[in-house]
């Protein structure tokens, strides 16, 4: 019924600048993460690794771009069941870390279902609106929140409490593209999601040490045990001492001395902010909004609506990425554990974030030769 | 199946504007907060992790040594573990405080306390203990990694190889205490700083401590050292050289045994302070460490009070010893000639008070020189009474009593020199004229020190001329080698006529050739000096060993020798010890022969330029420590 013809032109300059910021972005990381472990002794340095993850990545973004992504989307429900599956799977027999659930040990390797979660959930969601329109708000809400759900308590069970917002973060972003009856409410989800970490900075605020503790200890017990925002005042004082032009390669002391905890996962923005000052910030910066950017804009040119929310549904969970992890770096959020897509070293969120790309491409390449 | 239509999908693609402007404005936000942090607060975090990484350690620097006058080591320093504690670096202070307790089985209170005193905030490390045993500084190294901000640092102590020889002279070290370091004195150091707490440790403390040096070091989250970033080395103190010789000072300390008492001895010429010993002592090295609370109640506590220095801070009425002050003062006052016979029939009647003399019987008629040798209370009764107690106060002063020596020792006593002026101002009460019979006979108000006395009888032998006693002849700078010499002063001259010297001079010959001293008699020298016995209790009656020891008079010999030429001076103080003739006078014969024998070139005639040294040291050398 559908006749679909791959674009046959290859890379166009588009596909190329979109693949240079990724390359660009994804060395950045490189660089940062060999600044902070070059001078741990391991037979297989974290750098290394990390470019494995990027090699092992590359096949995902490819695998995703060159197959049908109306094929993927068919498959988006039974990779659903088996994410759940392996969710619960974690929470089983998981391997712990700092109090926390969330790896499933592969050889030497750990395997963070929750990340690829986030993923399926576009998928999932993508292909649920792309079929259901125009009906009520039990379609429009509340069926695609009871998709939602069971994938966002498994999460939160772990504790992960990053990923789990993540999760309601591509939800809402889905709702306000397909466009709720009321515009209002889809606009007031997605605000009030990118606005908790400033509503839980305020109430944080009010609240006693014992509380907080209290608090911080039941929603995230892998972050700072001392609870004296150890962790928060380190990357701070790391991203502020860098000043405008930085303290160079390898001159981050609060890295290289190990007072940031974390420095090449989650923290690898303050690393980066140390090293290269305020104006390498603005180059990072920069560099995410224009990946960002082109993003948008194959979500805005695709042909049919799955694409298009698949794009979206992407481009939304980057976003949010980024802005929580570096807002919560530079201690304007609650310590979280969100990784920098592209930049912070792991091979699940590398994986992931590089798979959603390819997909992202996909869409793109498809819409120039999709005819009805 | 139902799908969206064409329209819808231009619908979504509007709706992407509200995630690029909500995008843009929230990266604007990131980027203001971002600005905030490393442009405007920017030097404010870059000094918090300047902080974050350098610690700056103290380099302790090594105390100057301490010698005798002959370059025998007094005070040196041995190396020892002391133990570190940086706050900064501790995450669980609790934690730290109870494991440390355990390890080294201290008080969790004391290091407590040792961490929340002092000044430098939490970034200086504090000295938590010091003379760490070899066991115990290997076991909190082997701790390490369980101990961050903990440092063991090698450091050196106060030693003194003598023990407690000339303890109250050297006196001890101590931690620098909170009251102190308020001072301007102490503004150099800090908590945990070693200075003199006693003696010429506290006196000198400024030349012998030195200057503190400097390491930063850079450090990691844990407060492991990585390296080292800038040092500034820290400068050794001043090494002193004392007037003192270590071996009279040992001879003298035996002498006294376990009695309580003193015994100083001056060159007359110089005011050399050639030994000064305070019985009973007490170990320096033990007061240099720090000690606990039970074991410094014990000292303190102690009835006999070890840690007092006799010499200098204790307070005794001189007894017969002050009649050499009072011949002075009745001769040249005109109260007296030297041919003035006094009749003693063994008491003197004063209104309705008998006054007794020593002698049962009394001693007869009496010329001065006779009451000297012979210690005639009732002819000091009478010439007494006729000066009257101010004209016995002037003189008394003239030849130091009632002042401080000048000797360079903390918390140096005076005495007391009674007068009408001072009974009214210490008192509120008039004087009485029969207080002055008792003060004629250095009973009653009169007390001095045993140094005071010292001098005094140095100032006879010295005809007159009265000088500073000194402590340290000289401080020598480690690094330049640069000699301070702390020259003889002359503190003032008595104005007494030489002849009036002279006739003291030879009747205090006399009292040990056949007056109350002859037990002081010395085949190798001739000695010259006066007896004395303090009486404790106003009213005794009965023989003296039937007396409680603690009752007993305190026997006083002060005497000079070689009697043609004095070099050597002293006063011998024996606490309950009876007579002075007896008890006192022996113990002063058998220092000044051993001084002889030691410097025999004493006895040939006075010294070319007033200095005397044993051959062993040429000036300005410095002997090995």
């Amino acid at each position: 019924m559908i006749d679909r013809v791959i674009d046959s032109r290859g890379l166009d300059s588009f596909d190329l600048r979109f693949l240079g910021l990724i390359a660009i972005i994804l060395s950045v990381g490189v660089l940062s993460i060999y600044s902070v472990t070059h001078s741990q002794e391991t037979a297989f340095p974290f750098y290394l690794k990390q470019l494995v993850w990027i090699l092992l990545g590359t096949v995902a973004f490819l695998v995703m771009y060159l197959s049908d992504y109306h094929k993927i989307a068919r498959l988006a429900y039974p990779t659903y069941a088996v994410i759940l599956i392996l969710l619960a799977v974690v929470l089983l027999m998981g391997k712990s870390s700092r109090g926390a659930q969330r790896w499933i040990p592969i050889g030497p390797f750990a395997f963070q279902p929750s990340e690829f979660a986030k993923l399926v959930l576009v998928l999932v969601l993508a292909n649920y609106y792309s079929r259901v329109s125009r009906v009520g708000w039990l379609q429009r809400v509340v069926l695609p929140g009871l998709i939602v759900l069971p994938g966002l308590l498994l999460i939160l069970k772990q504790p992960d409490l990053g990923s789990g917002l993540s999760f309601l973060a591509v939800y809402a972003a889905m709702l306000l593209m397909v466009g709720v009856r009321s515009k209002a409410l889809g606009i007031i989800l997605l605000l009030s999601v990118m606005l908790f970490p400033f509503v839980w900075e305020m109430v944080w605020a009010s609240l006693h040490d014992y509380q907080r503790q209290r608090v911080m200890a039941f929603v995230d017990p892998d972050y700072d045990p001392g609870g004296k925002g150890y962790h928060a005042l380190q990357s701070k004082i790391a991203i502020g001492s860098g000043e405008l032009s930085g303290k160079g390669l390898y001159g981050g002391t609060q890295s290289q001395l190990k007072f940031l905890p974390e420095g090449h996962t989650d923290f690898v923005f303050a690393v980066y902010a140390e090293e290269w000052g305020f104006v390498g910030v603005l180059v990072l910066l920069a560099l995410f909004i224009a990946l960002i950017w082109v993003s948008l804009e194959i979500a805005a040119r695709a042909k049919d609506t799955l694409g298009a929310l698949l794009a979206a549904g992407i481009v939304a969970m980057l976003c949010f990425c980024v802005v929580v992890n570096i807002g919560m770096t530079a201690g304007m959020f609650p310590i979280v554990g969100i990784p920098l897509p592209l930049v912070s070293y792991g091979g699940s969120a590398t994986i992931m974030t590089m798979a959603s790309l390819g997909l992202l491409l996909n869409v793109k390449r498809r819409r120039l030769t999709l005819f009805y | 199946m139902i799908r969206f239509n064409d329209s819808d999908l231009l619908d979504l693609q509007r709706r992407l504007v509200i995630l690029r402007v909500g995008l843009l404005l929230v990266v604007a936000l990131l980027t203001l907060r971002l600005w905030h942090l490393q442009i405007r607060e920017g030097p404010y975090y870059r000094d918090l992790s300047e902080n974050n990484r350098t610690r700056t350690v103290v380099l302790e620097p090594a105390r100057g040594l301490i010698f005798d006058r002959n370059g025998i080591l007094l005070a040196n320093n041995v190396p020892s573990f002391a133990l570190y504690v940086t706050l900064e670096d501790v995450k669980d202070r609790q934690g730290l405080i109870a494991q440390l307790a355990s390890l080294l089985g201290l008080d969790p209170e004391v290091i407590q306390k040792k961490l929340s005193t002092g000044k430098g905030g939490k970034l200086l490390p504090r000295k938590v203990k010091d003379r760490l045993t070899l066991r115990e500084a290997t076991l909190i190294e082997s701790h390490r990694l369980d101990l961050p901000g903990v440092m063991i640092q090698v450091e050196s102590q106060r030693n003194y190889p003598g023990g407690a020889a000339a303890a109250h002279l050297l006196g001890y070290v101590g931690e620098v205490s909170a009251d102190q370091l308020e001072k301007a004195d102490f503004a150099d150091l800090h908590q945990g700083s070693i200075v003199g707490q006693y003696g010429v440790e506290k006196a000198f403390d400024r030349q012998v401590r030195g200057r503190a040096g400097q390491k930063s070091v850079e450090v990691d989250a844990l407060g492991h050292e990585k390296r080292a970033v800038v040092a500034e080395k820290s400068v050794a103190g001043d090494d002193l050289y004392l007037t003192v010789d270590i071996r009279l000072q040992k001879i003298a300390e035996d002498l006294l045994g376990e009695e309580s008492g003193a015994i100083v001895a001056l060159d007359p010429t110089t005011g050399d302070v050639l030994a000064m010993a305070s019985r009973p002592g007490f170990d320096p090295n033990m007061l240099s460490k720090e000690l606990t609370n039970k074991q410094w109640v014990e000292i303190v506590q102690n009835e006999r009070r070890p840690l007092n220095n006799r010499a200098t801070q204790g307070q005794y009425p001189p007894g017969s010893t002050f009649k050499v002050v009072m011949a002075a003062a009745a001769l040249e006052s005109n109260t007296v000639t030297p041919s003035t016979m006094v009749r003693c029939n063994g008491g003197y009647q004063f209104g309705n008070r008998l006054f007794h003399d020593w002698k049962q019987g009394g001693h007869g008629s009496v010329d001065i020189n006779q009451a000297l040798i012979h210690s005639c209370d009732v002819y000091f009764y009478t010439v007494g009474q006729r000066m009257g107690i101010d004209t016995i106060a002037e003189y008394a002063k003239q030849f130091g009593l009632g002042q401080e020596t000048g000797v360079e020792l903390p918390s140096e006593r005076v005495g007391i020199v009674p007068s009408t002026a001072w009974k009214q101002k210490a008192r509120n009460q008039p004087w009485y004229p029969g207080e002055t019979i008792s003060a004629a006979i250095g009973q009653g108000y009169v007390t001095v020190t045993p140094l005071q006395m010292a001098s005094v009888i140095g100032t006879v032998a010295n005809d007159g001329v009265a000088v500073r006693p000194r402590l340290v002849q000289a401080v020598i700078n480690r690094i330049t080698g640069e000699r301070t010499e702390f020259p003889p002063t002359v503190r003032g001259k008595v104005a007494v006529k030489p002849a009036t010297m002279t006739l003291i001079k030879e009747a205090l010959a006399d009292v040990v050739t056949k007056g109350t001293a002859t037990r002081a008699k010395s085949s190798l020298v001739t000695i010259a000096g006066k007896t004395g016995t303090a009486q404790t209790a106003a009213l005794r009656t009965g023989p003296e060993k039937d007396i409680p020891k603690r009752l007993r008079d305190h026997a006083w010999f002060v005497a000079f020798a070689p009697v043609e030429a004095p070099r050597i001076a002293l006063a011998v103080l024996a606490e309950h010890m009876g007579h002075g003739g007896s008890a006192a006078a022996p113990l002063a014969k058998d220092v000044i022969e051993a001084y002889v024998k030691a410097y025999p070139q004493v006895l040939k005639g006075p010294p070319a330029r007033g200095r005397s040294k044993s051959p062993a040291l040429t000036p300005g050398s410095r002997p090995k420590a």
